[in-house]
């Protein structure tokens, strides 16, 4: 119906050895893959990093601008003092600490919905590819679930089953699986004219092996390239869930979370925008980045196309 | 030459255009902005503020509350109580008509006071009272009580929700369960239901037929004046930043209750003002579930009592210090009953006794449910610092986050917490709503058959109510409402958070908004 | 072509009951209890009981969809429970400034981003092209509130140009109808325009890479007219595509835009209706968007007939 203008065909197969040097030699993967390595690990060290706790609070530090410094009450009762490097909300929370913590949620929403998505379309759509039964039942299914617009689907799940990590991951990955069942099943069935699996078809090879064995190598470039894409768009989808009050709880540090308190006060206090809308923004930019690196060097026929 | 022609003729018309042709018609219009989606139309069937507002547009009450609690006649013109106490007597003022031009007679007014009868709390405490009502003449009705009772007239002129606003007899006979279709009122406002758009915009005009009384307006009593041609309720505009650029650049005049973070703001903008007119204003109040461990044990609803330092959650949730005060009293402060009797526990609240209340009382580490809602923005952060203190304290707590609509279906479950319960929530109140021990829900401790969620079960405090109920004398109704007090106290029955103003901003010229606890928008001037 | 235009037309039916279906079972299956919800927060057991009956909510599942499905199919959405009216009276509210706005975005966003794209694609490798794909990484990767705040604190707080929220029906006049869609749309189209930027250099490149290119530009036709008649003309399908593809993406913008600009339309009306726990407004919202999507991808597979005659079905 529509994807066509990103389908592809499938990308050849005698590309692996030099793909890692040409992977290395792109501009675009250099700055996306450096920037994103940077930031998984500023998540990971987020302790590390003159943090505190990012959901205590006091009330007497609150609207800080950024450098200030006030106070900070500990779990045991303690005051103490505490520097607000980007600023504190209007609870009198540590923006930087939520900014810091915040990037382990983003990422790992990113990642699981990507890893999600791809696991649920790879298994759909070698299915619908290869076994004909299959076929038609699937992708009927597959175009009806692509006809409901997926924000409002992921809206409706997560408003109606309660925000968790899990139900937003579920909610925004479930939206993009046709898509990638469509790239799948394309590659799938181009991949099965090739002569190679002819020839292992005709010397009688079970279906799993030449499912398992010749097509999933060969799908494996594309599908790294729409899964950096799954993955930015659900970092964004994720910001704008929680924007609208259906995402995660709001005492979880996301980068959408802080910027839907902080943009009560846009105007008066930019900080508690600014700063997670920059960690946003950059990451966002870092993932798309290194996915048009990574369709310019792994899938050279798409990167013609788009 | 002949396309600059017909490009000029095009932006004539354009600009013919952007005059916008209904501006002349429609006179002066106040644009207001309220605190929150009018949904239902109904101010009986639903105790909504919104709703309430809505019926202070187009309907009028018997009596009213003025800005100082006092109650006062507004559709009554004189009342007379017999010796017993037993027969009140009231003949309603010259000059009431409805919207469609009917005479407001006394079928109307108790048509209406029994669908209010049978939703309303206090309208149902009266009605056990009331033996009959009567109807000897169109302009007097008659209520007949089986035994003296304190708060007739408290109940008449009832500020908030559930007003007894009179409506047509054929309107007021609606099943009270079932919500009303005919908007027909004898107010000041006259509904515009074409214009009616939900989520988008509500629309009034002014009723020129409306006869005020003389006296100034005051909370909801006095002259109902009405200044303006039209007034429209943006319903859409709920962006807390966006409603202040509306009203920085004058596309609003009034926004009803601006998001405390919004008023630093607010206070740098040439000509926006803020100005409160809600005196008395809002209670806030954490709810415990008796029902349910670990707040069951009096003990433990103690501790927590201890570790609630109101100042925490004021300053956090409130943040501008002239708009809140700590406040020890369950009836709210400077109204009539209020009393510090038995807030000791939380007055001197500190960790440290907070600490060994709890070690004291058995406390075994079962988490407290705490429901947070998510978009109330008035309340919502409440429920973090109680976490936090409780946390602090030495409790388990389970911060759940919902929406308000899930959180008021869910706080209705008696289910223990695993099961879809709760064992705690935090909320808010107008004054009048909670300022007497006979319509705070918060004390109504029947157990398992209280109307108000947490069902504590305390007969001491039902039985000083029915005292209460029945005594006439103001001394002697004071000190049985500081007796309460002490024992709510004593029992937790919840925990008072102290008290906030949320005063409205608008354009500097709008003047003349009437103080009271509700939005109402006679008297109101726009330049 | 005309058995082209029937198998396309029979083939939208499946996909609408599947939509159907997903819709159903997407808030049948969620927890919450739309009786107690309906009833409000006073109400006793026997009260939710019985509004369970008269929803028909206590017969089994298949027979609910049935006469979903068949009050559907009669125009039937069902009353709202929030709004109190009935879902297609509120659809129909709210479907003009939805409207206005999404039509609006799709008249900047193509007007703006096709000859970007065709410029792009003639300089190919050249910095204007490399700026445009820098920019468009960057539309894909800024929330939507971010940028509307941005745009409303700079063009309507700042330089006091337009206003800073709400919609003017067409009827309160055309130039307030106007102001108030401008902002809104900008903020929409940016990540429109990036999309279609793309989409239409990417084409482009390939079309210009054509023989008939070379021929054209060897008969010394003006390089305008190679661009824009031949090489823009083939590369019509894809970008059209895209704008099909893209009106999911717009949906996506209208549920933020209108809460951003207080615009009382179909995308606030979700957010409001999911907040509410408004059951029959969900879905008759997802299901109207659904068919929108599902009839403009209709429409545009149609189209190639005219774009590319040379397609043949």
């Amino acid at each position: 119906m529509d994807a066509d203008a990103f389908s592809v065909e499938a990308a050849g197969v005698r590309q692996h050895e030099s793909a890692w040097r040409r992977l290395r030699r792109n501009w675009s993967v250099r700055i996306g893959g450096s920037v994103l390595v940077l930031l998984v690990a500023i998540a990971l060290a987020a302790p590390l990093l003159g943090t505190v706790d990012p959901t205590l609070f006091d009330a007497g530090s609150r609207d800080l601008r950024p450098g200030m410094t006030g106070q900070i009450t500990t779990l045991d009762g303690d005051t103490i003092p505490h520097r607000f490097l980007m600023g504190s909300d209007s609870f009198g929370r540590d923006i930087y600490s939520r900014v810091i913590y915040g990037a382990r949620v983003s990422l790992s929403v990113g990642l699981l919905v990507a890893l999600l998505a791809l696991a649920f379309g790879i298994s759909a759509g070698l299915g619908a590819g290869y076994l004909r039964w299959l076929d038609g039942v699937l992708m009927r299914f597959m175009d009806g679930l692509m006809a409901i617009p997926g924000i409002l689907v992921a809206i409706a799940l997560v408003a109606l089953w309660r925000g968790s990590l899990t139900t937003v991951v579920i909610a925004i990955a479930i939206p993009e699986i046709p898509r990638v069942t469509r790239l799948v099943r394309s590659l799938v069935l181009s991949i099965r004219e090739e002569p190679y699996v002819e020839a292992a078809v005709s010397l009688g090879t079970p279906t799993w092996k030449i499912m398992f064995g010749h097509i999933l190598p060969n799908t494996i470039a594309p599908l790294i390239v729409q899964g950096t894409y799954i993955c930015a768009s659900a970092i964004l989808l994720e910001s704008i869930l929680s924007f609208l009050g259906v995402g995660l709880p709001p005492d979880i540090p996301t980068w959408g979370n802080i910027m839907a308190e902080g943009r009560v006060q846009f105007n008066e206090y930019p900080h508690n925008v600014f700063f997670p809308g920059l960690f946003l923004a950059v990451t966002v930019l870092a993932v798309n980045i290194l996915g048009d690196g990574l369709r310019d060097t792994l899938d050279p026929k798409m990167a013609r196309r788009v | 030459m002949i396309s600059f022609r017909r490009i000029a003729v095009l932006a004539a018309a354009f600009a013919a255009m952007g005059a916008s042709p209904g501006a002349f018609a429609q006179g002066k219009v106040l644009r207001v902005v309220p605190h929150s989606n009018l949904s239902i139309l109904d101010p009986i069937w639903t105790t909504a503020y919104m709703s309430r507002n809505h019926g202070y547009m187009i309907y009028d009450t018997l009596f009213g509350t003025d800005a100082k609690a006092r109650i006062k006649p507004q559709m009554v013109d004189t009342w007379t109580m017999s010796k017993d106490g037993k027969t009140w007597t009231f003949k309603l003022r010259t000059g009431l008509a409805f919207h469609d031009g009917a005479p407001v007679t006394s079928e109307d007014v108790v048509a209406s006071l029994k669908r209010w009868g049978r939703r309303d709390a206090l309208g149902q405490q009266l009605m056990t009272f009331v033996e009959e009502m009567e109807t000897p003449a169109p302009d007097t009705f008659v209520l007949k009580l089986k035994e003296p009772c304190g708060f007739v007239l408290e109940a008449l002129g009832k500020p908030s929700s559930n007003v007894p606003f009179i409506m047509p007899k054929r309107v007021a006979e609606t099943d009270p369960f079932k919500q009303i279709d005919d908007y027909t009122g004898s107010g000041p406002y006259i509904f515009k239901k074409d214009e009616f758009k939900p989520g988008d915009r509500a629309v009034y005009i002014k009723n020129t037929k409306y006869v005020p009384r003389k006296e100034p307006a005051s909370g909801t009593t006095g002259g109902k004046r009405v200044y303006v041609d039209r007034v429209e309720w943006n319903l859409a505009l709920r962006d807390p930043q966006s409603q202040v650029n509306a009203l920085a650049k004058g596309e609003v005049d009034i926004l009803e209750r601006p998001a405390f973070e919004s008023y630093g703001q607010l206070k740098e903008i040439k000509g926006v003002e803020v100005f409160n007119r809600d005196p008395m204003g809002f209670q806030y109040m954490c709810r415990f579930n008796a029902l349910h461990p670990p707040f069951d044990k009096a003990a433990v609803r103690r501790a927590a009592l201890a570790a609630f330092r109101q100042e925490a959650f004021l300053q956090a949730q409130v943040g501008v210090k002239e708009y809140y005060h700590t406040c020890p009293s369950m009836f709210t402060c400077n109204t009539p009953y209020a009393t510090t009797a038995g807030s000791e526990i939380m007055a001197k609240s500190n960790m440290r006794k907070a600490r060994e209340l709890l070690k004291a009382s058995g406390y075994d580490g079962t988490p407290v449910v705490l429901m947070k809602p998510t978009d109330l923005a008035a309340i919502q952060k409440l429920p973090d610092v109680a976490a936090q203190l409780m946390r602090q304290a030495g409790f388990k707590v389970d911060l759940q986050a919902m929406d308000w609509q899930t959180l008021v279906s869910r706080r209705a479950k008696k289910d223990p917490p695993s099961q879809g319960g709760w064992n705690m929530f935090c909320t808010a109140w107008v004054a009048p709503d909670i300022w007497s021990p006979l319509s705070n829900a918060a004390l109504d401790t029947k157990g398992e058959k209280a109307s108000w969620f947490g069902w504590p079960d305390d007969p001491k405090i039902e039985q000083l109510k029915a005292q209460f109920a029945r005594e006439l004398d103001l001394g002697k109704r004071k000190k049985l409402a500081a007796e309460i007090q002490a024992e709510a106290f004593a029992y937790g029955t919840h925990a008072p958070l102290g008290e906030y103003i949320n005063p409205v901003a608008l354009r500097t010229g709008i003047t003349g908004l009437v103080v009271g606890p509700g939005d109402f928008y006679w008297n109101v001037k726009k330049n | 072509m005309y058995k082209f235009i029937a198998r396309r037309l029979l083939s939208t039916i499946p996909v609408l009951v599947i939509v159907a279906v997903l819709v159903f079972l997407l808030l049948r299956l969620t927890p919450g209890d739309p009786a107690a919800i309906l009833a409000g927060d006073a109400a006793s057991r026997d009260q939710i009981a019985q509004i369970r009956i008269s929803l028909g909510l206590d017969k089994p599942i298949i027979v609910q969809f049935g006469i979903w499905v068949s009050h559907i199919l009669r125009g039937d959405l069902g009353e709202s429970f929030y709004f109190k009216i009935k879902v297609t009276d509120l659809i129909a509210q709210r479907l003009e400034p939805t409207l206005a706005l999404a039509s609006f975005t799709l008249v900047i966003a193509v007007l703006v981003s096709v000859p970007l794209g065709v410029i792009a694609a003639w300089r190919f490798g050249g910095w204007f092209d490399r700026a445009l794909m820098g920019f468009s990484v960057l539309g894909f990767s800024i929330p939507v509130f971010v940028l509307a705040y941005i745009l409303i604190w700079i063009v309507s707080l700042k330089l006091g140009w337009l206003p800073v929220q709400g919609y003017k029906r067409i009827g309160d006049g055309f130039w307030p109808f106007l102001r108030h869609l401008i902002l809104p749309s900008i903020t929409l189209s940016v990540i429109y325009i990036a999309l279609i930027a793309r989409v239409t250099r990417a084409s482009m490149i390939e079309a210009l890479g054509e023989d008939y290119i070379r021929t054209a530009r060897a008969k010394g036709l003006p390089e305008s007219r190679v661009l824009i008649a031949h090489a823009l003309a083939n590369a019509a399908v894809p970008i059209v595509t895209v704008i099909g593809i893209g009106v999911a993406l717009l949906i996506g913008g209208v549920v933020v835009t209108e809460s951003v600009y207080a615009i009382p339309g179909l995308g606030r009306l979700t957010v409001d209706a999911v907040l509410a726990r408004d059951f029959p407004t969900i879905q008759g919202v997802i299901l109207f968007f659904s068919f929108v999507y599902v009839v403009v991808n209709l429409l545009i597979d149609l189209s190639y007939v005219i774009f590319d005659p040379r397609i043949r079905y």
